[in-house]
This record gives C-alpha cells, structure tokens and sequence, in this order.
C-alpha cells in the first residue's frame, strides 16, 4: 500500500504492509522518540498527533494515515523544550521512560483547554502511565508551565 | 498485534458487506482491540472512507456513524444537549484520551462487552442499531444476537425527551469497570440497566420510578458473578448503590418525580 503522509510538517510518500502499525512505520522514518510501552492499548507512551489530535499509535494501522498529517516530538521539539524545563525543575522526569507521550499529550491538552482544573489535567493525562513518579510532580510542572504561559500571554 | 495480507479501504457498505463474509476477514474499527488479539486476517475492511464519522441531528433522531470515536461520544454538544452528561460519564472513564480518539462506536457495539460502558450507556435510550444485512433492529433485540458477519453501520438514538444518567465504579482510574448501571425516564416510566456484572448488561422496564423494594426485587433476580476485579457479592453490593445513585439524579427531573 502506498500512503501519503505529512509528518512532522514534511510530506512523505512511502509502501507500507496492510498490517504495519503507525508506530512502527514512524520508527521506520526516524522518529525514535515514539516508544511502545504496552501490549494492551493502555499505557500513552507510544502518544502521537494525528490531524492535532493525540492517539495511541500502537493501535492504529500506517494506511489509516494516508492523506492524514502526523506530529511526533521531534515536529514539536521547541514547545516540548519549553515544557521539559518545568518537568525537569519538579523532579517529574525521572526515569524518563514516560516522558515522549506525556510530553505529547501535555502539548495536546493544552492547545483544547487552555485553563484547565485541576480535575480536568488529571482526567485528560490518565491514559499515561508512569512507574516513577506518582504523578504530583507533574501536576506541579504542568501548573507552573501553564502559569508561565498564561503570565506571556498578558505581556 | 495481529497481521493481515490485504486492506481494503471499502467504497460502499454493500462491498463491505460482502468481503466480510469470508471468515478471514475483519472490520477494522480503532483496532484498539483487535490489537491485542494475534489473528492472522487475510482481508481488512476499513470503513473509515464512508463518512461514518459523524453525528448527525434530524427533529426525531439522532444519527451516530460506526467510526464515531468514544471522545466524540464524550465531548459533543448534540449528545449533551439531547442527554445532558449521559454520553461524557459512560465514556471519560475507558482508558485516555488518546485511546477514545482512536476507539469507536461500532468496534464497541459490536463487541457487546459483558463489562462495557457503552451498551449499558445505550440502553437506557431508545436505541437501534443499522446493519447492512439486517437492517434496523433495536440494541436491547441486538445485544442478545450471536456475533455474525453483518456490518454496522449507524446506532440510532430517538429523541423523545428521555432523561438518564449514569454510574459506573472502577477499583482503579482508567481499568474496566467493576460495575456499571444506568437509570431512565420517560413519560413517568422508567428503566433500570446493570452491566459488568461482569456478564453483559441486563435491563427492567417500571411502570414509574422503582421504590426502594421494586428495585431490591430486581437485583435479587439479577445474577451477578465474580472475577478477578470483585466477587458477586460486592457488585450485588455495590450495583444497589449505584442504581440509588442513579435513580435519585434521574428524579431531579421534575417529570421523573
Ligand atoms: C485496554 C482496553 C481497555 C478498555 N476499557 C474499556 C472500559 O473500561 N469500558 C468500555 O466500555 N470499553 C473498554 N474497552 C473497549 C473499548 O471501549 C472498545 O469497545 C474496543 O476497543 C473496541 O473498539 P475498537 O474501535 O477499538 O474496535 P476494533 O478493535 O477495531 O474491533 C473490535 C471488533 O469489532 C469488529 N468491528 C468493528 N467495527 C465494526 C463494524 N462497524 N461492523 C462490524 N464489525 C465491526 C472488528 O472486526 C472486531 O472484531 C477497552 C479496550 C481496551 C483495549
Ligand atoms: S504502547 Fe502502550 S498504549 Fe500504545
Ligand atoms: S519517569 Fe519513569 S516512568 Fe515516568
């Protein structure tokens, strides 16, 4: 099957198996911060934007993504440095292991909710996992970079 | 993961229909589930070229594509406006976010999950289901048919003023539920569905709201099973408190009292 993909912004064209996963074939074009996780769709490691929405890319099929645009990490990497630095203050990388899909989809919830809860962080990260951290460090990192952003925004 | 010789990315329901007949082949929804099977498909069907992603309002309907995804159950506003939090609390708790961007309406409705919040969700509705083959049957005829090789292609949700709402209770955020249940109303009438017992849901239909003994004589006919998430008893427990739950939110509403 021949697919047709913008990723990270580039245009791509490229023969994919009926049965490759979009993960696998991002892999396959370098983006190596994609990770799986999980065998059992429940982890948010392997988290990408498709059309500026987050999936999980272990479960869905190279060919859905024909004629279709996908962001990973590397596609973000400056907004992803921006808030890396307030995950790393707050001791919420540890490990690191998490880290590209809860990146990811931090960036993801940010752009659909630009004030969230604290109520709404929580409910919209509970599909990544992490082992290390027990999840208030970056409760705090993400709170202090939205702050930050917000304090840019009135200046 | 599971592997496949061929896709096809189908341009009609009636050729969907057809490759689907053969044994080997599937429809291919998300694929949140299928992926942790390892089946070895000669044909996938993907229906993801058939505008079936839509949700669609008429003045008596509600009309759902099968490629609706949970998030869009989750987050639209025809849903909300029609069923209040109905479609946001059966769906929030599966998973993430980026999980109910990929998996579907149809890949959930066609699986009839003993544990799963969509078909108790629907339940309390006025709900049929489109099948290529067979056409419109409602969900409750539905959910007692074996598996075959049909094709969904739309759910069907009438739009007559019905109130409902939903609990559901998880031993830990974003695993399957321990229970579910949901409560509605209609014309003064009610309906009461319990799901994940873990078996597939089971529903009662009242002449009005159930008091505290209708309801109990329900559950006490209900069977309820265990697994490795609760034992019987605690989801006879447990299914008690959250019909009451259910009930007394449904009653909120005037028309419901
Ligand atoms: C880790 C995990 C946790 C989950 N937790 C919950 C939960 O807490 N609550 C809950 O309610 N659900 C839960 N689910 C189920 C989930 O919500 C979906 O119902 C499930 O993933 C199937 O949807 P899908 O789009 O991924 O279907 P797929 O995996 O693509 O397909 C599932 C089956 O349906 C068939 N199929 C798909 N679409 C059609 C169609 N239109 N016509 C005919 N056949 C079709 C496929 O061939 C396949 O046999 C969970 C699933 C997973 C993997
Ligand atoms: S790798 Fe775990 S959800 Fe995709
Ligand atoms: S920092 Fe180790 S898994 Fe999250």
């Amino acid at each position: 099957m021949q697919i047709t993909v913008t990723l990270n912004g580039r245009r791509c064209t490229d023969e994919v198996a009926p049965d490759m996963t979009l993960y696998s074939y991002l892999r396959q074009k370098g983006c190596y911060s994609v990770k799986c996780g999980c065998e059992t769709s429940s982890c948010g490691l392997c988290t990408v934007h498709f059309d500026g929405k987050p999936v999980l890319s272990c479960s869905m099929l190279a060919v859905r993504a024909d004629g279709h645009s996908v962001t990973t990490l590397e596609g973000v990497e400056q907004e992803a440095l921006e808030f890396g630095k307030f995950l790393a203050d707050e001791g919420g990388e540890q490990c690191g292991f998490c880290s590209p899909g809860f990146i990811m989809n931090v960036l993801a919830m940010v752009k659909e909710l630009p004030d969230p809860t604290d109520e709404q962080i929580k409910h919209y990260l509970a599909g990544n996992l992490c082992r290390c951290t027990g999840y208030q460090s970056h409760l705090r990192a993400i709170k202090k970079y939205l702050a930050a952003k917000q304090k840019e925004a009135v200046r | 993961m599971f592997s496949a010789q061929q896709y096809v990315k189908a341009t009609s329901l009636q050729q969907a229909l057809e490759l689907n007949q053969k044994r080997s082949s599937a429809i291919l929804g998300g694929g949140c589930w299928m992926r942790l099977g390892k089946k070895n498909y000669a044909t996938l069907i993907d229906l993801s070229g058939l505008g079936l992603d839509t949700i669609e309002e008429t003045p008596e309907e509600i009309v759902l594509g099968a490629m609706v995804t949970l998030r869009q159950l989750e987050t639209s506003p025809v849903l909300a406006a029609a069923f209040g939090p109905l479609f946001a609390r059966m769906t929030e708790h599966i998973v993430g976010v980026q999980f109910r961007n990929c998996a579907t309406l149809g890949g959930s409705v066609v699986s009839r999950f003993g544990f799963s919040d969509i078909i108790t969700g629907l339940l309390a509705l006025d709900c049929e289901v489109e099948l290529v083959q067979k056409g419109r049957v409602s969900l409750a005829d539905y959910v007692q048919m074996p598996y075959d090789r049909d094709v969904l292609a739309r759910v069907i949700l009438k739009k007559n003023g019905r109130r409902a709402w939903y609990e559901s209770f998880r031993n830990t955020e974003t695993d399957l539920p321990v229970l579910n249940c949901a409560v509605s109303c209609l014309n003064g009438s009610a309906r009461v569905v319990v799901g994940a017992r873990p078996a597939r849901a089971v529903m009662q239909e009242f002449g009005q709201m159930p008091s505290e003994q209708r309801l109990q004589e329900m559950l006490d006919k209900t069977e309820f099973g265990s697994n490795m998430r609760a034992g019987a008893e605690y989801r006879r427990q447990l299914a008690g408190v959250l019909c009451r739950r259910a009930i007394e939110q449904v009653k909120g509403d005037a028309e419901c009292r």
